[in-house]
């Protein structure tokens, strides 16, 4: 379903180069639940965006759903769903019941299939108490369960979240987790989920990359994982052990 | 395309309603800026009977024929100047995952209807001029014809200004220089300026085919600057020249778009 096969992206910064990710090769079967893992600044985002198609890479190819994601944006667009913890693509003025209209027109989605969606939606993430207030005003966990409604109206086979989590009190972390993993068991959509909170890669993700340096330090399931250091049960200290051990190599 | 524009620009115009105050505001101001205009005009003939060889109701011919074409504009694309502001907040990349391409979603970006204001100001004075001025029937159907090349013309400056943000993210102002620049332009019979502008805004960037040279035909008057008279319909081509200049910059400025850090 993703594929990357030596993609890099590089930016000039002030005539040298710099780049965010070098190298970059691994394949994300359908079905699959990958957490992502990463220090601030170790290419997390330069991935995602380039699988999105926001970003061209530099170097390699990536291909995600069969497309080239940066020439075929458009297209690949409506087979995958994109959520943005930091920021939201809800339109801020506007009610959330008319964010969702205006993408129902935008991911052409027909009137049937969409209000069977969103009533599913609606019940699945409790958004009938706030789907009419404006954006603006909603909460952060409400604006993020809006925002993961917005990306699945279109019923993408891949979703792609960076950190959906981040800011969220325990409740609201737990609901949207519950939600992610049924999506992953019902529906079979894959997913991939770069995050902070390692809470949500012990509940949700069965493998596990971490990329530092713009390069693939750790890939595999989460008991891999936690075998590199089995002298330790946390896997806070697991993690910070391989961030720290792959920045002095 | 047109559907989904509508789609768009409604959704931002019921947006903007949840401002009521500043759409007023906004509304009053863009038509006391635009009558400005006018009567600027109006003074400059107060104290003069023509202005380079042109009467006033020639030169409100030609502000009413620059004004629709630029006030549709203004109304339609020109929210497209705002990439650097997108790009700095990092609201950039939201426009690149949906399935719509970027330039409609950027020209109906906080679309607002109160500009729609000025284009019925440029209409009025363009609908007085050709009362009032005697012109030949034959010769009127390059009226249409030039005031949808104006808009082709100011759509492609804008967007060409708009891709030249990706590179420019820091000086985004400098674009105005050729959007509101070129409507300053354009105002006044090209015959006020010197020689060497003029060439300028006919073989470069395509200014003069806004109303100047398909204005001249209209009147049925000689260039003074004494360019031949097929020049007179060469609009459409200019036109669709700047287009694709302006469609080529746009998609390399998308495919160089560096997006912002997390």
């Amino acid at each position: 379903m993703i594929e990357l096969d030596r993609a890099g992206r590089s930016f000039k910064v002030r005539r040298s180069l710099v780049h965010a990710v070098r190298d970059l090769s691994f394949t994300i079967a359908p079905g699959e639940f990958v957490g992502y893992l990463g220090p601030n600044g170790a290419g997390k985002s330069t991935t995602i965006k380039m699988l999105c198609g926001i970003l061209t890479p530099t170097s390699g190819t990536v291909r995600v759903a069969g497309l080239e994601p940066s020439r075929r944006r458009t297209t690949l667009a409506r087979r995958i769903g994109v959520v943005f913890g930091q920021r939201t693509t809800l339109w801020w003025d506007l009610p959330l019941a008319d964010s969702f209209e205006l993408i129902r027109h935008l991911y052409k989605v027909d009137r049937n299939t969409f209000r069977t969606r969103l009533d599913e939606l609606t019940t699945t993430l409790d958004l009938g108490s706030f789907i009419r207030t404006p954006v603006r005003q909603l909460s952060l966990g409400q604006r993020m369960r809006g925002d993961l409604a917005a990306a699945l109206l279109h019923a993408p086979d891949v979703l792609v979240l960076d950190e959906p989590t981040i800011g969220l009190d325990v409740v609201s972390k737990a609901g949207i987790r519950d939600f992610l993993k049924r999506l992953n068991a019902e529906r079979g959509t894959t997913v991939l989920l770069t995050t902070h909170d390692l809470g949500d890669i012990e509940r949700l993700c069965r493998r596990v990359m971490l990329i530092d340096h713009g390069q693939l330090a750790f890939d595999g399931t989460l008991g891999d994982l936690m075998a590199t250091a089995p002298d330790q049960s946390d896997i806070e200290e697991v993690v910070s052990r391989l961030y720290t051990g792959s920045g002095t190599a | 395309m047109v559907s989904l524009y509508a789609r768009l620009a409604w959704t931002w115009t019921r947006a903007a309603a949840a401002y009521p105050a500043s759409f007023a505001l906004m509304t009053v101001l863009g038509i006391i800026t635009t009558t400005l205009d006018v009567a600027v005009i109006l003074i400059v003939f107060a104290n003069t009977t023509t202005l380079a060889g042109f009467s006033r109701d020639e030169v409100l011919f030609l502000y009413g024929a620059a004004g629709v074409s630029f006030a549709l504009c203004d109304l339609l694309v020109s929210n497209i100047d705002r990439v650097s502001q997108h790009i700095k907040a990092g609201t950039f990349d939201t426009f690149l995952i949906r399935p719509v391409s970027s330039w409609l979603q950027l020209t109906t970006d906080r679309f607002n209807p109160n500009r729609l204001g000025r284009v019925l100001q440029a209409v009025l004075v363009l609908g007085y001029a050709v009362a009032v001025l005697d012109l030949e029937g034959r010769r009127l159907w390059m009226i249409p014809v030039m005031v949808v090349t104006g808009f082709v013309i100011f759509a492609a400056l804008w967007t060409l200004v708009g891709a030249a943000q990706f590179l420019l993210t820091d000086a985004p102002e400098l674009g105005n220089a050729f959007t509101y620049g070129g409507q300053q332009l354009t105002q006044y019979p090209l015959a006020v300026y010197a020689r060497d502008l003029v060439k300028g805004v006919t073989y470069v960037l395509p200014m003069a085919f806004v109303n100047w040279q398909p204005g001249l035909y209209v009147l049925g008057r000689d260039d003074p600057f004494g360019t031949p008279e097929f020049m007179r319909f060469l609009g459409p081509a200019a036109a669709l020249a700047l287009v694709l200049a302006a469609g080529l910059a746009w998609r390399q400025g998308i495919r160089h778009y560096r997006s912002t850090g997390s």
